[in-house]
């Protein structure tokens, strides 16, 4: 069957009420740039508070789909059968010839809704349900009607040039459109939960930047590849993520050194806190996004988040917090992040920790296990800002 | 700066090498199947690269077939000769230290109804004559035993298992993985009475993709890929011509003054050893005389992890490889260092270094010197 067109619906965006247009340009926007990946032209385009792609050349129905699965702020997409106008009968015959080929076993039950936009067409809605459900039980005698529950809702629609016969819709992402709620910054490392973060908070239509913390000689550049790597991945859906890699050797060695061994990663994390906010700030994210969920290793107990939060004026959002590991897994394998995010690479939050972490870290102790740095630490945390080195990455 | 001491994985291709290639690619493209001038042209560099190799093996033209490389032509042999010989048996002899190509085809086959016996080697990585002597059954049909073990190397004892073979039981084949050893040692199948001996291009300053295995006379060898019916049907696939020659003159050059590298490899190796002695928590794994390999030297280092000591050194434009680890236990999975013995700490401290015709005596000196600076630092900052 060959699709001419897909009418898009969206979730929220309705109920926006004034902003609904500034929501609905940021869809078509996104729909447009996502398109430029696929073969075929398209034309985006809103009209009677709908979002419409026409499609023209050579292109793939199963390409455009899946590609529009990637864009948040559509709820369904709907594959649309275009014909000519050239009156009732032949658009009953039409109509006939989509349901064979659509649903081929032909045993379904069915309902006929009609509109028209063009008023003088031959017959109005009502009579027009009526005669389409009885030209196609005529033609399929094992299908039945059924108004209240049917298994194929059947929409016909009458318009100015052209009549729209579809009947499917495919779940799109849901979501808000991106550029609809501002930047954050993801704190991105290598392994499964960050990289499903950064992907569900921009599915509430925020933009992700993202900062890695590498370790060398401890991390290797395969190590930092395989983030740039994560962050290509999520950027099919999140837009081009902006990766801050910052080299954190020095202040993890002097954490090593002065601070008790048994705090190290919750310290750590603090530092990383604070280097991820300041870029933050400097590109005008207004949150950091982590992969946290609480309880999972000894650094996410609610005591030691705690302490990791505290360090921070900027909202921390976590979208994972009372995930399981198992849910997690289930996202970042639909997202295609999951066989890259299991490569054996070290990162640097395992290099140095402890056999026996503290679980339930009090601030005013992590604070006072800090003050062993205090000759050192705002040297180093200004050589660590300044070796940034950004990545833009896209896929 | 660079100092590139991982020869053992891969060799920088030799300027003459790689000029060869260029005009194979750049004029004599032709391919060597076809009628034309442009292809007679094309085969004579098949035929002269073919050539020059038999004359480093003391051997006809004809034994030697192409391949794309070590892996393909150790999985070949072992294959080939394991379904060719079925008849006569299904049991098969390894050592445990061989390359995963040859593992993995022996784990293969295991699972294909054949029974491979696993040789141990002694602490320094050596397969016993005896043992295999010992492990021969009436129905064994293939013993393969690597040259020089690409982890450590050590050289195992070919020429005596292949007289052993031939004295006791001649007619098990007999497959050599000469793909650390060939260009460092003088290899005469015939009188080593190997049957199958596997090569591989880029080990010896030649082009990767590229490789070929010896078969002797009296082998019934079987195809491992089937299509056009190039090398008398036995390899099929177009003749990859300026592999083919890179390989062959990169064989000349390497045999051309073999005598000379091989003892100006084993100085630098001594330099290398007697500096990594004097430094403190260091092991030499296996031999270090002129028993071993010319070119592959295995330390551990206490108190650091390999893979941190090895981007520590490439930090400072040193290349060097670490020594694999594996938790597993079958035969099949287990590496050369824990074969000898080492323990987990060991393992996971453990570098090779490798060295070609082309190390300078200045590079070991600078790498010493480099490991006396690094080491401590990362000591200072072990896993607690």
């Amino acid at each position: 069957m060959t699709f001419h067109a897909f009418l898009i619906k969206y979730a929220e965006i309705a109920i926006k009420g004034n902003n609904r247009k500034y929501f609905e340009d940021a869809l078509v926007k996104q729909i447009r740039w996502h398109l430029k990946r696929v073969e075929g032209e398209f034309s985006v385009y809103k009209t009677q508070g709908r979002i419409y792609v026409d499609a023209a050349g050579d292109y793939d129905t199963d390409e455009v789909i899946e590609e529009l699965q990637h864009v948040f702020g559509i709820l369904w997409i709907c594959p649309v059968v275009r014909v000519e106008d050239r009156g009732f009968r032949a658009l009953s015959e039409d109509v006939v010839r989509y349901m064979d080929e659509t649903y081929p076993d032909n045993k379904l039950s069915f309902k006929v809704e009609s509109r028209r936009t063009r008023k003088d067409f031959e017959l109005n809605s009502q009579e027009m349900n009526v005669e389409l459900g009885h030209d196609i039980l005529q033609a399929f005698p094992e299908m039945r009607v059924d108004v209240h529950k049917p298994d194929v809702m059947l929409r016909v629609e009458v318009r100015e040039d052209y009549i729209n016969i579809y009947s499917q819709e495919i779940r799109g992402q849901g979501g808000m459109p991106l550029g609809t709620s501002g930047k954050a910054m993801l704190l991105l490392s290598g392994g499964i939960d960050s990289p499903v973060a950064g992907y569900m908070i921009s599915r509430r239509g925020v933009f992700i930047d993202a900062v890695y913390f590498h370790a060398p000689p401890y991390t290797s550049d395969r190590a930092k590849q395989k983030v740039v790597d994560l962050a290509k991945i999520i950027s099919r859906y999140t837009g081009p993520v902006r990766l801050h890699v910052v080299n954190f050797t020095d202040i993890q060695l002097a954490i090593y050194e002065k601070c008790p061994h048994d705090e190290l990663t919750i310290i750590m994390r603090r530092y990383m806190m604070k280097i991820a906010e300041h870029f933050a700030k400097e590109t005008e994210c207004d949150a950091l996004v982590t992969g946290e969920s609480i309880g999972q290793v000894a650094s996410q107990t609610m005591q030691s988040l705690l302490c990791t939060n505290s360090v921070c004026t900027l909202p921390v959002y976590r979208p994972l917090i009372a995930f399981d590991k198992n849910d997690i897994v289930a996202i970042s394998e639909k997202i295609g992040a999951f066989e890259t995010s299991i490569l054996p690479y070290e990162d640097c939050c395992t290099i140095f920790v402890a056999k026996h972490p503290v679980t339930k870290p009090r601030l005013s102790v992590i604070e006072k296990s800090e003050e062993n740095l205090k000759d050192v630490i705002d040297d180093l945390m200004a050589r660590a800002i300044e070796s940034v080195e950004v990545i833009l990455c896209q896929a | 700066m660079e100092i590139y001491l991982d020869n053992s994985a891969t060799t920088r291709v030799d300027p003459e090498v790689l000029a060869l290639m260029k005009t194979v690619m750049d004029e004599d493209y032709g391919n060597a199947a076809s009628l034309h001038k442009k292809g007679v042209e094309a085969e004579k560099y098949v035929r002269r690269a073919k050539e020059q190799i038999a004359e480093t093996l003391k051997c006809a033209p004809q034994n030697i077939y192409f391949t794309s490389g070590g892996t393909e032509s150790n999985n070949w042999a072992i294959r080939s000769a394991a379904e060719a010989y079925q008849r006569s048996g299904k049991h098969l002899i390894t050592s445990s230290v061989e390359h995963p190509s040859v593992k993995n085809t022996m784990k293969y086959l295991s699972e294909q109804g054949y029974d491979a016996t696993w040789l141990p080697v002694d602490s320094e990585g050596l397969v016993s004559v005896e043992d295999v002597k010992n492990a021969l059954r009436p129905d064994t049909i293939l013993v393969s035993v690597m040259q020089v073990n690409n982890e450590i190397g050590a050289v195992e004892p070919i020429a005596e298992i292949g007289e052993m073979l031939h004295r006791e039981k001649p007619d098990v084949l007999f497959h050599v993985d000469a793909i650390q050893s060939y260009g460092k040692y003088r290899i005469n199948p015939k009188r080593m009475h190997i049957d199958l001996l596997s090569v591989s291009g880029h080990k010896l300053h030649g082009p990767k993709g590229v490789g070929f295995l010896y078969v002797s006379d009296r082998v019934k060898l079987r195809p491992l890929l089937y299509g056009g019916g190039q090398q008398k049907g036995m390899r099929s696939g177009t003749e990859n011509v300026p592999g083919e020659a890179g390989l062959g003159l990169a064989a000349e050059k390497m045999y051309r003054n073999l005598d000379e590298n091989t003892a100006g490899l084993y100085e630098l190796k001594a330099r290398l050893c007697s500096g990594l002695q004097q430094i403190e928590g260091t092991r030499i794994n296996g031999k270090k005389d002129k028993s071993s390999a010319p070119h592959i030297i295995s330390c551990s280092f206490s108190g650091v992890r390999s893979e941190v000591l090895l981007h520590a050194l490439e930090d400072r434009g040193i290349y060097v490889s670490s020594g694999s680890a594996c938790a597993s236990s079958h035969p099949s999975e287990i590496s050369t260092l824990l074969s000898i013995g080492l323990t987990k700490e060991e393992q996971e401290g453990t570098i090779r270094f490798s060295l070609s015709i082309h190390t300078k005596e200045a590079e070991i000196d600078e790498t010493l010197q480099a490991l006396q600076e690094i080491l401590p630092v990362l000591r200072r900052y072990q896993r607690r």
